[in-house]
């Protein structure tokens, strides 16, 4: 199997050894737009998690190629199951990036309803499923859709999105497992960063790549330059034609690095050398796409000006309405638990809802929640 | 005495052992270089080096796997699952093999084991950093499941459970993890398995928690005291074994009881005190036994502080017992 590193643009140590995916001049930009406003996103949200405006964030930083170039490889009917770390998909697709603020504000237009965390996204419009904290569970998840897929005789496919530590866990073993056994159109998105939270790279396994691993589930496993956007599409291509056509999964490594903290919570100078992130910055994804469009002469200056000053007054604007909506209703907490609510919780809403109102409980984060 | 959080308690107990048994590991996630995601092993990767002190990949049913494995070959592994939240995965070892190797072996193999585990709400965690599942686990002969509720009990508990003869899965409350601090013992400090502490004597309700809800019972009974009704308040420490004689004998005093958990109400493990309260003590109970729980619901992000059980609503329970 060959293990080579496929790279479109080429780097410092790479060469270049794959054509440029055949895309319009409109849906190179298109891409290029939702990199930046990712990187955006990601900047202004990790300041709101230190002003404590928003409770928690995870960046993507330097992950923006990996993620949005492989979700660009797919059709608006195929299904996704991301990661905590792939929030230009869900941009990508068409989600605005105040949908996104609303869930991190966990506010009450959230369509979530503030459940969850921030970043763990949930969008059905666009195919987008439910992010958990589990690692791994979507992994598994992601083959069952697309064994359903095949089932029915639809020419979708599935793609996943996990992390390198990821594949330490049970469900990425039975999720390459089934959709081997079963052919399924699932294509496996490992975004190899080199670190999972403290745990670099060779704490995580002995075998020399992750892409190698394919080959003992019966698929073929490709490794491509993670920061190299058109690289990482063509990959994907490939991979969801052999899917859609009957010829079944493939596992994509994506060689890429985890710029920032793990997340808002962790403090990565603690545990690895910065030393590492000037390499990285070097080979900035963003960087690379924009002198790739500039040397084609598909993107002028002043036109990425206006793409940056563009995501600069939508972000603005979302984070001024996702600030201005109070908190979910403490009724809510009781919705889709089940499709319709148990006689106990009936019982238990009606007592705390009494509770409340008698003001007995004490006030909460945002002061008084709406019942 | 110095003075501890929870968090420096059981990095000391962690050391104190280390430097008394050469047989005792660690291994988890994260738990070496960086110490720990709440840093409970800071500094012990260091002092112990990698043989002891363990980064493991990320698998849970691997490390409580090894774990075991390595208990059967007379190691004493201390294994720490990031969050109680990540511990499904590792369920199958826990409750199929760990729990049940010394019966099915007839009693020729043995997992010494310790498992720690952050549990419950407090830092904001939403469904997945934020819950309870000690009932799961309580419902497994074999294991034992304990759960402090102040530094101090922590590294007395944490040496009781590694030296522990059986595995016990310990279970530490993120809300008290940084947000109390009082004087540990030095050195040699072991809290018996299987002993309730009074944690304030009273002698009109018993409010029996364990864990994060201990700290709130506290400040209820405060509460309860200005209005002139006496809260003596049981600190459970062990859920199994479970001290009945000291819950009962409170009981059997006040009359009246208000058990405090975090995790849903249903088939929550104070579903089994109260039962057991009804089976001992009915002829002394003058009002019914009361909950205050989480609901039956997935742990809410934005709605935390409305889901967690607060003051207000245990002095609800008190004042409704009191009042019967
Ligand atoms: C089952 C499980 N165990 C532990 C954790 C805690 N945890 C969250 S992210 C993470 C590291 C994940 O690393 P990787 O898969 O490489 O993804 P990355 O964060 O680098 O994108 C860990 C250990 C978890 N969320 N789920
Ligand atoms: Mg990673």
């Amino acid at each position: 199997m060959s293990l080579e590193l496929i790279s479109v643009m080429g780097d410092a140590g790479v060469p270049a050894n794959t054509p440029a995916p055949s895309l319009a001049p409109e849906q190179l930009l298109e891409i290029y737009r939702v990199m930046v406003l990712t990187r955006l996103l990601d900047d202004r949200a990790m300041k709101l998690q230190r002003q404590g405006r928003i409770g928690f964030y995870v960046p993507a930083l330097g992950q923006e190629a990996s993620h949005i170039g492989t979700a660009a490889a797919l059709t608006a009917d195929d299904w996704v199951f991301p990661s905590y770390r792939d929030p230009g998909i869900a941009l990508l697709r068409g989600v605005g990036v105040v949908e996104l603020l609303h869930q991190c504000y966990g506010n009450s237009t959230d369509h979530t309803l503030g459940r969850q965390m921030p970043v763990h996204y949930s969008f059905k419009k666009i195919r987008l499923v439910s992010i958990s904290s589990p690692i791994g569970t979507q992994i598994a998840q992601a083959a069952g859709a697309a064994m359903a897929m095949k089932i029915r005789k639809e020419p979708h496919v599935a793609i996943t999105y996990f992390g390198d530590g990821s594949t330490s866990s049970n469900d990425f073993h039975a999720g390459l497992n089934f959709a081997g056994v079963f052919a399924a159109p699932c294509i496996f998105v490992c975004e190899n960063n080199g670190w999972a939270i403290s745990v670099p790279l060779e704490g995580q396994t002995a075998s020399a790549t992750m892409a190698a691993k394919a080959e003992a589930y019966g698929m073929p496993g490709v490794r491509v330059d993670g920061n190299d956007v058109l690289a990482v599409y063509a990959a994907t291509h490939e991979a969801v034609e052999r899917a859609r056509v009957g010829h079944g999964p493939t596992l994509i490594e994506t060689i890429t690095f985890r710029m920032g903290g793990h997340s808002s919570s962790d403090d990565a100078s603690r545990y690895r050398d910065p030393k590492v992130c000037e390499i990285w910055a070097k080979r900035d994804p963003i960087d690379r796409f924009k002198a790739w469009l500039e040397g084609k002469k598909l993107l002028k200056v002043a036109q990425e000006q206006a793409i940056r000053d563009r995501c600069e007054q939508e972000l603005k604007e979302a984070i001024d309405a996702a600030e201005k909506v109070g908190p979910p209703a403490v009724s809510t907490m009781f919705d889709d638990v089940y499709a319709t609510r148990t006689t106990q919780q009936d019982e238990q809403w009606a007592e705390l809802k009494d509770a409340l109102k008698r003001g007995v409980v004490a006030k909460g984060h945002h002061g008084e929640f709406p019942l | 005495m110095p003075v501890m959080t929870m968090v420096e308690a059981i990095n000391d107990a962690l050391r104190v052992e280390m430097r008394r048994d050469p047989r005792v590991v660690l291994l988890g996630e994260d738990v070496g270089v960086k110490g720990g995601v709440f840093g409970c092993s800071a500094g012990l990767w260091k002092e112990f080096g990698g043989d002891r002190v363990m980064d493991t990949p990320l698998s849970e049913s691997g490390i409580v796997g090894a774990a075991i494995g390595m208990a059967l070959y007379g190691l004493v592994p201390v294994a720490e699952i990031q969050f109680s939240d990540f511990i499904y995965p590792a369920f199958d070892q826990i409750v199929s093999e760990a729990a049940k190797m010394r019966y099915r072996s007839g009693g020729e193999y043995t997992v010494p084991m310790t498992i720690r585990t952050p549990i419950g709400g407090g830092i904001r965690g939403g469904h997945y950093h934020s819950q309870s599942p000690e009932a799961y686990f309580a419902h497994t002969p074999g294991l034992k499941v304990v759960v402090p509720s102040t530094p101090s009990d922590a590294k007395g508990l944490l040496l009781a459970s590694i030296r522990d003869p059986d595995p016990v899965l310990f279970m530490e409350p993120k809300l008290v993890y940084r947000t109390l601090k009082e004087e540990v013992p030095e050195g040699e400090h072991v809290v018996e398995i299987g002993k309730a502490r009074v944690v304030r004597s009273g002698k009109d309700v018993t409010l029996i928690a364990w864990g994060g809800m201990v700290g709130m019972c506290e400040k209820a009974a405060a509460k309860c005291a200005e209005e002139g009704i006496d809260c003596e308040i049981i600190d459970v420490r062990t859920i199994v074994p479970l001290d009945e004689a000291t819950i009962l004998e409170s009981v059997k005093k006040t009359g009246r009881a208000v058990i405090v958990y975090e995790a849903p109400k249903t088939g929550g493990f104070g579903g089994e005190i109260s039962a057991i309260l009804a089976e001992k003590a009915i002829e002394w109970l003058e009002a019914p036994i009361l909950r205050v729980t989480g609901f039956d619901t997935p742990f809410p992000y934005t709605l935390e502080s409305v889901y967690l059980p607060e003051p207000g609503r245990i002095r609800e329970a008190v004042l409704k017992v009191v009042r019967f």
